[in-house]
């Protein structure tokens, strides 16, 4: 009883937090790119007077959003046009469930994984639930009854299959150096040092060319510039053209929930995810010599604010990407897809295992 | 005209044929093209995208920090002066506008408060979009031969050329009261006359 109780806890304390996260991007989204454009960006919307910089335009585009027509084109197919965006952020939530967030907190004795789901497969169950989002892409594009609305579903499909395997070939580096598919056990192995004890064995210092297939192909697996083809803003309004209201603000909402999955993967893959540099599970131990001591709660506290800090500076990293860089042609990401980066990941791959055959 | 059509197309088949007798001409044209002291093929890491990734980048980085830290001084109230937005926030805080700005007119006064024009109807003959119309009448001071019984300017005419302060001898209309926003709900009300030109 007690185990549920805190599962449930767990698993809904995580989606509040990632879904909060997700919502609070739209304001991230408009105030970063005005800053770095040397604007002001949203400021108007205000509760009594008070605006604090612009943060009630996420409730107002909600209720913008829950207000409108939902609006089902004539000739759709009405259950698959309805059930599209469902899927769509309903798996990019998900994969969630199986990222650690924290350590092993120990709490009257129990041994608590911060972590809603202890899967000891979670690698391949993230990877599956993104590459089931894919059917929210297609559905939406083929349900629609409308021609750019398929054309966006078949970019979609294309592009999300091309660097789906990229992704997974850049991470096979990542699980033959750690040999585990588990992300807690992964995330315990990452607080190992390297080079007498100097630098952490962080997935991005083992396998940095891994770490940037990673970032690439995750980028194109959001769906966001420089790789927002199948929503093409300017040619083709992509697979949602159809769509209005709260549908179309779930397909929103997925993507920015996607590029949050896709930050915490990256912490937790390549960033040590919960681990602070030289802390270990009794205290602080550097390796100039010196120690400070800590018990089981402040050492928890610290790396879920670690894990959570590493997920901010990613989804700065995203947006920054986002808001630089523009839309690729559709051969140059086919080229970038196939020719470059998938060979690049299994030289990768052949390259790490020799090492790791070598060192053994 | 039809034939027209048809020989013009049969010229353009011809020359895009790769095998016609115009496919050298434009082998050459491209090659020409290609040579241009601004056109080369890219390198290898040039082609990694890396490069330019990078510094693009940097720069909207650079802007980034740079704006942020400026922000998060205002917000403490240091730094004033150094803007980190080019941002005017525009009802509360008009843009500066230039001294020399042509802006809606107004008729100047003496110091009786009459108007100092004297209806010699220089303005409306140079005015390009004919959108002022004087009524002149006679004065009763014998030193001012006439002045404007009513003095008609349609700012729904008006192209702000400036052409009537230019040519007026008197001083007697200017541009310079700083009002860009003339908005009307109708053609009519955006029809001034003196009273309104020389109060407001």
């Amino acid at each position: 009883m007690n185990d549920i109780l805190i599962k449930f806890i767990l698993s809904a304390g995580t989606l509040f937090i990632m879904f909060n996260i997700a919502g609070l991007l739209t304001w991230v989204e408009r105030k970063q790119s005005a800053v770095m454009q040397d604007r002001i960006g949203a400021n108007r919307a205000s509760i009594f007077g008070f605006k604090a910089m612009g943060l009630f335009h996420a409730l107002a585009d909600v209720l913008k959003m829950l207000s409108k027509e939902e609006f089902i084109p004539a000739g759709a197919n009405k259950f698959l046009f309805n059930l599209a965006p469902y899927l769509s952020v309903t798996f990019a939530l998900v994969g969630f469930a199986a990222i650690p967030i924290g350590g092993e907190l120990i709490l009257n004795g129990h041994s608590i994984q911060l972590q809603a789901a202890n899967l000891n497969i979670a690698l391949i169950f993230i990877f599956a639930m993104m590459s089931m989002g894919v059917y929210g892409v297609v559905l939406a594009g083929f349900s629609s009854n409308n021609n750019y609305a398929f054309l966006g579903g078949m970019r979609g499909a294309a592009q999300m299959i091309a660097y789906e395997i990229t992704m997974g070939a850049a991470i096979m580096g990542v699980i033959m150096v750690f040999n585990t598919l588990d992300l807690q056990a992964l995330d315990v192995a990452q607080g190992a040092y390297m080079f007498g004890g100097w630098v952490p064995k962080w997935g991005v210092f083992v396998q940095p060319l891994a770490f940037f297939l990673f970032l690439t192909a995750a980028t194109a697996e959001t769906k966001r510039t420089p790789f927002d083809l199948p929503e093409g803003e300017s040619e083709i309004i992509g697979y949602f053209v159809e769509y209005s209201g709260m549908k179309f603000g779930m397909f929103f909402l997925a993507d920015l929930v996607e590029t949050v999955l896709v930050a915490a993967l990256m912490t937790t893959l390549f960033f040590g995810g919960w681990q602070v540099p030289y802390l270990h599970p009794n205290g602080f131990d550097f390796p100039w010599g010196g120690h400070i001591a800590m018990a089981n709660l402040p050492v928890v506290i610290l790396g879920v604010l670690s894990f959570f800090t590493k997920v901010a500076f990613f989804i700065w990293v995203l947006m920054a990407v986002r808001w630089t860089l523009p839309r690729f042609r559709y051969d140059q990401l086919m080229n970038l897809g196939w020719k470059i980066l998938l060979p690049v990941s299994l030289i990768n791959i052949a390259i790490t295992a020799i090492v790791i055959t070598l060192l053994r | 005209m039809e034939n027209t059509t048809e020989k013009r197309r049969q010229e353009l088949v011809k020359y895009f044929d790769p095998k016609g007798p115009f496919a050298l001409l434009r082998v050459s044209q491209m090659k020409r093209a290609w040579q241009q002291p601004n056109r080369r093929e890219l390198s290898f890491w040039e082609n990694t995208y890396f490069p330019m990734l990078f510094s693009g980048i940097m720069l909207t980085s650079k802007h980034f920090f740079y704006n942020v830290t400026f922000h998060i001084l205002h917000l403490f109230g240091l730094a004033k002066g150094i803007k980190g937005a080019v941002t005017y926030q525009y009802p509360e805080m008009p843009r500066p506008l230039s001294s020399r700005l042509r802006t809606r007119h107004r008729l100047t006064k003496r110091e009786d408060g009459s108007p100092r024009c004297v209806a010699c109807m220089m303005c409306e003959t140079v005015c390009p979009a004919r959108c002022i119309e004087i009524t002149a009448a006679e004065h009763p001071d014998p030193n001012i031969e006439k002045y404007p019984a009513e003095f008609i300017l349609d700012l729904g005419k008006c192209v702000y050329c400036g052409f009537c302060v230019e040519v007026c001898p008197e001083d007697a209309i200017r541009m310079d009261t700083k009002i860009l926003n003339i908005a009307e709900y109708s053609r009519q009300s955006m029809i001034y006359n003196k009273k309104r030109l020389m109060d407001e």
